[in-house]
């Protein structure tokens, strides 16, 4: 079983378009492969936007604890606010009290309370889900907005696709990942055999794609990139050429800019489900069939 | 709010100090072309006050893409680890029992830090009973700044390759980039819903959340709507690529009382020049008189808030 | 001398758990006797440094060695740095079996993180 995660650096440059067409075009055709998709992207899932899945279960998702101050027991010496590191604490007329949003849940307050007033709360910080989809089965969740431990829920998200992929004989785990190139992102890209990294010819584009790319290095994973939106500006696609030429890094195809891609989005498909005849659709079956080709 | 906006000012002839955030939940919307293009705007309108700018966006900062700044300084920023000094650690086990993170660990003989897992919140120091720890910097990143085109003022955060924190880099930036009294302060925050963002709208005044009318776009504009509703914070939306084919996003907006302030078209030409690392205001200047009066219509909003 | 494996219910009878730091019990074993006790998982719940504290708990049960599927680079450092010998099940199905393959030496030592580890931030 191999695990093939889609990463960008700069976001919305067409991670989950992508994802969605892999994940039709694995089931599709002659040689239909057996995939467990997982959307990693937590603070901003979309996968579930193209695939219409049908949720099987729903579990709650308990991120860190937070402080609490005991409001009768305050003697208000605010010795917490002095050790927070992370300003979440504040007094209002002597009234102390923890901002949940700003709290790190270090405990460090508590520690150094000398009245014992605080308490540490553990906090549902979200929820994930498995699902069926047209294309297999779906491993997703929502993080409560302005919560903390993304990464944690990506590593559960991901942990539970594996497991049902192993358990199913299933051939292709297919993360679709965050953007940036922090802690969501290690996690999405951990244990990866194969990164397909979704870039496109801007100035922006073109300096994440750097970043992204010293990150796959620096963890050891192989990475292939994909140039999306690729007639754009054909200076930022020369120097993409360029990047990857230098790197030795695999430049798989390109796919042009193409509004089938939107309107696709807009009824819920797969571009490649939606109209396989389009630009955009025949540049991704041809990328597909590279990467199938290397997971083999 | 920012104590200073609170004077009463003539808001035509005169801005005064306020914090603007620039997000948007999905990625890709124009975030930072959106924030650049308000930046300049507001230097040309009121030269004698140019903004500062800070790019919050700490694992992607693409905003120097666009307003070319000379980067004059530049610091070192990180989180206080732990050090242990084994002479005087008698393996009591304080440590590791207090840290929430796990990031210490007494294994027989030896004190243990992984500095990766630690999140800096010096307990573990403070409650050594052996005074046997000391803290140093684990480097995560470094902060930047400098000016940029039109005097505006320009720091950003660049978070080193590998490293899982984004957070103590953007907290650093805001401390570390004061703005003048009275200085327009834009912050331009990186995508999503989770910790990074939070801490780039913390103790902003206003919202602008920048979005597509795809579904992509309205699923994201909600959870980040949630966000700016947690933390009590005055929100407007603008939505760009505007083609009038989802109207689902207007239907959104209305039912949640966020404001549309400006509307972007969907237009090749703004694409292309985009790409280049064009700002809206570089592709079609008459933009820079529409983004002034969306700043006054924000400036009205939080002086009644 | 005890060993630690990682099991999915709380008996020797249990089938392996392939997680270290996140594997649902441990079962400290003294393979003279056979002498067991099955602790959950201090780890298991967690938000971030389960690896780390997974190797604090063998340590405190002055473990000589560990038998688990998986082990992450914190893991791995900490067992390291308490001199704890670190095993992969291979093809043992249950407790009672890795703990025979042990005695046999048929278990493949470690001599390297097995995973990428998570990060949990």
């Amino acid at each position: 079983m191999k695990q093939l995660v889609i990463l960008s650096g700069k976001g919305g440059t067409g991670k989950t378009s992508l994802a969605a067409a892999f994940a039709h075009l694995a089931q599709d055709g002659s040689a239909p492969i057996r995939a467990v998709l997982a959307d990693a992207d937590v603070d901003a899932a979309n996968l579930a936007l193209v695939l219409h899945p049908e949720r099987l279960e729903t579990h709650d998702f308990t991120g860190g604890s937070v402080a609490v101050i005991d409001a009768p027991r305050c003697q208000g010496c605010g010795i917490c606010e002095q050790v927070c590191r992370f300003d979440a604490i504040d007094s209002d007329a002597g009234v102390y009290v923890v901002d949940p949003i700003a709290c790190d849940g270090c405990a460090a307050c508590v520690y150094q309370c000398p009245e014992d007033a605080i308490h540490m709360q553990p906090q549902t910080a979200g929820r994930w889900y498995r699902s069926e989809s047209r294309y297999g089965p779906l491993f997703h969740a929502d993080l409560f907005p302005a919560q903390e431990n993304s990464g944690k829920l990506v590593t559960l998200v991901k942990q539970n696709a594996r497991l049902l992929a192993l358990d199913t004989d299933s051939q292709v785990v297919i993360v679709d990942g965050p953007p940036g190139i922090g802690c969501p992102v290690i996690a999405a890209a951990a244990g990866a055999d194969l990164a397909v990294i979704v870039t496109e010819p801007t100035v922006a584009g073109v300096h994440d794609l750097r970043r992204i790319l010293q990150t796959t290095a620096h963890f050891r994973i192989p990475a292939l990139v994909v140039v999306n939106k690729a007639d754009i500006y054909p200076q930022g696609a020369a120097e993409i050429e360029a990047i990857c030429a230098e790197q030795g890094i695999g430049l798989i195809g390109q796919i042009p800019f193409d509004p089938t891609v939107t309107e696709a989005m807009l009824n819920g498909e797969p571009v490649t489900a939606y109209r396989a005849e389009a630009p955009s659709s025949q540049a991704l079956a041809a990328i597909w069939q590279n990467v199938a080709a290397r997971l083999a | 709010m920012n104590p200073s906006a609170r004077q009463p000012v003539r808001a035509t002839t005169s801005i005064n100090g306020m914090i603007i955030t620039v997000a948007s939940g999905k990625g890709g919307t124009g975030k930072t072309m959106v924030a650049a293009s308000l930046a300049l705007s507001l230097a040309a309108a009121y030269p004698q006050q140019p903004p500062l700018y800070l790019d919050c966006d700490v694992e992607a900062p693409n905003a120097h893409l666009f307003l070319h700044p000379t980067l004059a300084e530049q610091q070192e920023v990180g989180l206080l680890i732990p050090a242990v000094d084994e002479a005087k650690c008698t393996h009591c086990g304080k440590c590791a029992e207090i840290c929430q993170y796990h990031a210490i660990a007494v294994l027989g003989k030896k004190t243990l830090v992984f500095p990766q897992l630690c999140h800096g919140c010096g307990s573990c120091t403070a409650l050594c009973p052996e005074g046997a720890i000391t803290e140093v910097l684990d480097r995560m990143g470094i902060v930047e700044r400098g000016s940029a085109a039109a005097g505006i003022a320009f720091a950003r955060g660049v978070l080193d390759v590998g490293e899982p924190m984004a957070v103590p880099v953007i907290r650093q930036l805001k401390k570390w980039a004061l703005p003048r009294p009275g200085q327009v302060v834009i912050r331009d925050a990186p995508p999503g819903t989770s910790c990074p963002v939070v801490e780039t709208i913390r103790g902003s005044d206003y919202l602008l959340l920048v979005t597509e009318p795809t579904p992509f776009g309205l699923h994201d504009l909600r959870l980040a709507a949630q966000v700016a509703k947690e933390l009590n914070i005055p929100t407007g939306v603008i939505v760009n690529r505007e083609n009038g084919t989802y109207p689902e996003i207007d239907a959104f907006c209305e039912a949640d009382h966020l404001p549309i302030l400006l509307r972007i078209p969907f237009e090749r030409a703004i694409a292309e020049g985009v790409a280049r690392g064009k700002t809206l205001v570089d592709i079609h200047p008459e933009y820079g008189d529409r983004f002034r009066q969306m700043f006054l219509q924000i400036y009205e909003t939080i002086s009644h808030s | 001398m005890k060993i630690l494996l990682t099991a999915t219910s709380p008996s020797i009878d249990s089938n392996v758990d392939p997680r270290y730091g996140r594997g649902a019990y441990f079962i400290v074993v003294d393979p003279d006797t056979m002498e067991w006790q099955a602790h959950p998982n201090p780890g298991i719940g967690a938000s971030g440094g389960a690896g780390s504290l997974a190797a604090q708990f063998a340590s405190n049960q002055q473990a000589s060695s560990v038998v688990s599927g998986d082990f992450g680079p914190n893991a791995y450092n900490a067992l390291q740095a308490a001199g704890i010998a670190m095993y992969l099940f291979g093809s043992s199905a249950t407790v009672k079996e890795a703990i025979e393959n042990f005695k046999a030496g048929l278990l493949e030592s470690v001599g390297a993180p097995t995973g990428p580890g998570h990060h949990q931030h």
